[in-house]
């Protein structure tokens, strides 16, 4: 009875996932190695100037919300900072430890470095440029797996972690490099299923088509609410940032797993994070904030690819991630650490179940709005019912997981294993005990 | 003797963790806006010492540009950091003056107790805080030193005005 009615309409979705895909024409393969080349240089020196000025910004924004000025003696307002702090971290003296395996020790900034850099290039972070030799896409790689390659290269940086933690022969940097592998094993998952519920709509992994179809559609953070909630935690937990820096935790593990290092290659470490954090934040942009779409209009979307068109869409992608960056400085300096345990706790018993139960949500949803004939395009008031419905359906759910499921519960194994006669009993013994302790003195 | 375990009962009823954290970023978003900081421009703007602040000594003059001490040697006999090295001369009209008076800052507590009971009013403690020195020698003043001295001097407490109005 079902079955014949789900068919067509499947079949139906795949020629709308089909519009989304639609990878532009090549471009001669000349002038194509020379713009690869030259986005390569553009994107990684923007990204290090720009990781430069992330430091700055952490120290301003933390400075302010305590109430502080933050640096302003190098250059005006305190712009020459991150220059001072690179020339004095290369001219530093490096300190090896005796006790180190040195390969790796040296090895280990690198494979964190790395990977941190080469996630941004699948990311399009401007609407494709039309020049005499063609259209240029704007991502270093235009690669149709995009959100696989970034998936895979991605959990590659916690290598640097675990093998900058083994390879130092201390125990607080081992225990941060164990701390990390854990986290980032724990929060991938998480993340995955989030990001599965944006596949879901799109149909596509490539991160242009998943842009395209929120360009059709409306940005994905509406219908897929839930989804970016989750994602955006697990992109925080993966970056290892605060409330979930467990490797670094400066008061348990002294530095982590970057304790020995020193100079250039602690700096390497770094640079490793916040490059990590432009990316999780690119990709945030990307997946649920419409990537480089300016919203509210369609005249950004379509040819003819004019050069104003290009520098307001990148004005427009850069305003977005600087607003996620400025999250992540808003978030470090307003939520204490979490502790192992609840780290642990919230990633596989709330974070996977939420992810887990919310594709089965989405995809029905889904299925059922397609089997509807609920039209994806825009129709009334610039609004598409598609888009519209699910998003409802997500205010629905966010009201069930932050009014019910947020309300009466401690995330903690430490907690939720102590029933009311346990405690009376544990209070019991130590009653016990106080009282023999004051009988023996 | 054992060790006392408290078991208290978490508040769990009242706890969330969205809406908490949703608050403590209105508040940190508050002091990130907040554009009074506390932050003194110290080189530019100098710090406000309270008028009891006790900081290096400073021997008052009389009118005719000599150090009003009288060698008494009340000072380095209350001096409880011993730091006061005194050594009194007197002059063919008998009147009584250091020939050596130094004063080791290092060793000082800044007490205040030399100036409370310095009879003639000679020796005070200052409301001064820029003291370095490229030397530990640069640290002892001697009678030239502390009569060179030109910042304002402590207000001591006063018993019969203890808020100093």
């Amino acid at each position: 009875m079902m079955l014949p009615l789900v068919v067509p309409a499947m079949l139906a979705d795949q020629a709308v996932y089909h519009q989304y895909y639609n990878p532009l024409e090549p471009v001669a393969a000349l002038p194509w190695l020379l713009f690869t080349i030259l986005k390569m240089i553009i994107v990684f020196t923007v990204i290090m100037v720009g990781v430069a000025m992330l430091t700055l910004a952490e120290r301003k924004i933390s400075a302010w919300i305590q109430d502080r000025i933050g640096p302003n003696r190098t250059g005006y307002g305190g712009l020459l900072q991150p220059a001072a702090d690179g020339l004095k971290n290369i001219m530093k003296e490096e300190t090896y430890p005796d006790a180190a395996y040195m390969p790796l020790f040296i090895l280990a900034p690198m494979m964190s470095f790395i990977p941190a850099l080469i996630t941004f290039a699948v990311i399009p972070f401007a609407a494709p440029l039309s020049t005499r030799w063609g259209l240029v896409e704007m991502s270093v790689a235009d690669a149709p797996i995009g959100f696989l390659y970034i998936l895979a290269i991605s959990s590659l940086g916690v290598y640097g972690v675990v093998l900058a933690g083994w390879s130092s022969n201390n125990k607080y940097s081992l225990l941060g490099g164990v701390r990390s592998s854990a986290q980032m094993v724990s929060y991938e998952v998480a993340m995955g299923m989030a990001a599965v519920s944006v596949l879901l709509l799109s149909g596509n992994v490539s991160l242009p088509a998943i842009v395209h179809q929120q360009q059709v559609m409306g940005w994905n953070v509406f219908p897929l609410l839930i989804g970016f909630f989750i994602f955006c935690v697990a992109s925080f937990a993966e970056t290892n940032r605060l409330p979930f820096d467990l490797p670094e935790a400066e008061s348990e593990l002294i530095a982590g797993y970057h304790t020995e290092y020193s100079a250039m290659k602690f700096s390497m470490f770094f640079i490793a994070e916040y490059s990590n954090m432009v990316t999780a934040s690119a990709l945030m942009v990307t997946l649920f904030f419409g990537g480089w779409d300016i919203p509210g209009t369609q005249w950004d979307n379509v040819a003819p690819h004019t050069g104003l068109k290009f520098l307001l869409t990148l004005a427009f992608f850069f305003a977005k991630l600087l607003f996620f960056l400025f999250l992540y400085m808003w978030i470090r300096w307003t939520l204490p650490r979490f502790r192992y345990d609840q780290l642990m706790s919230l990633g596989w018993k709330i974070m996977l179940p939420l992810a887990l139960a919310y594709i089965v949500i989405t995809g029905g949803a889904v299925l059922v709005l397609d089997m509807l004939q609920v039209p994806r395009t825009v129709q009334w008031f610039g609004i598409s019912p598609f888009w519209a419905a699910l998003g409802v359906l997500n205010l629905v759910l966010a009201a069930l997981v932050f009014v019910i499921l947020d309300r009466g519960r401690i995330i903690s194994p430490a907690y939720s294993r102590l029933s009311p006669v346990q405690v009376a009993r544990l209070r019991a013994r130590s009653a016990g005990r106080s009282l023999a302790a004051s009988q023996g003195d | 003797m054992a060790i006392q375990v408290k078991v208290l009962a978490r508040p769990v009823a009242d706890a969330s963790y969205v809406r908490a954290m949703l608050s403590g970023m209105a508040l940190t978003f508050k002091h990130l806006m907040n554009p009074h900081k506390k932050t003194e421009q110290y080189p530019e703007v100098k710090w406000a010492l309270s008028p009891r602040w006790r900081g290096t000594h400073r021997m008052l003059t009389d009118e005719a540009g000599k150090a009003k001490c009288v060698a008494c040697g009340l000072c380095p006999q209350i001096c409880p950091a011993n730091c006061i090295k005194l050594v009194p001369g007197e002059d063919e009209e008998g009147n009584r003056y250091p020939l050596v008076y130094e004063i080791d800052e290092f060793r000082c507590i800044f007490c205040g107790y030399c100036q409370e009971v310095c009879p003639e009013e000679a020796i005070h403690v200052g409301r001064h805080y820029e003291n370095s020195e490229y030397s530990r020698e640069g640290f002892v003043y001697d009678l030239e030193r502390l009569m060179a001295q030109t910042h304002p001097v402590c207000e001591m407490w006063d018993p019969a005005d203890p808020k100093g109005e």
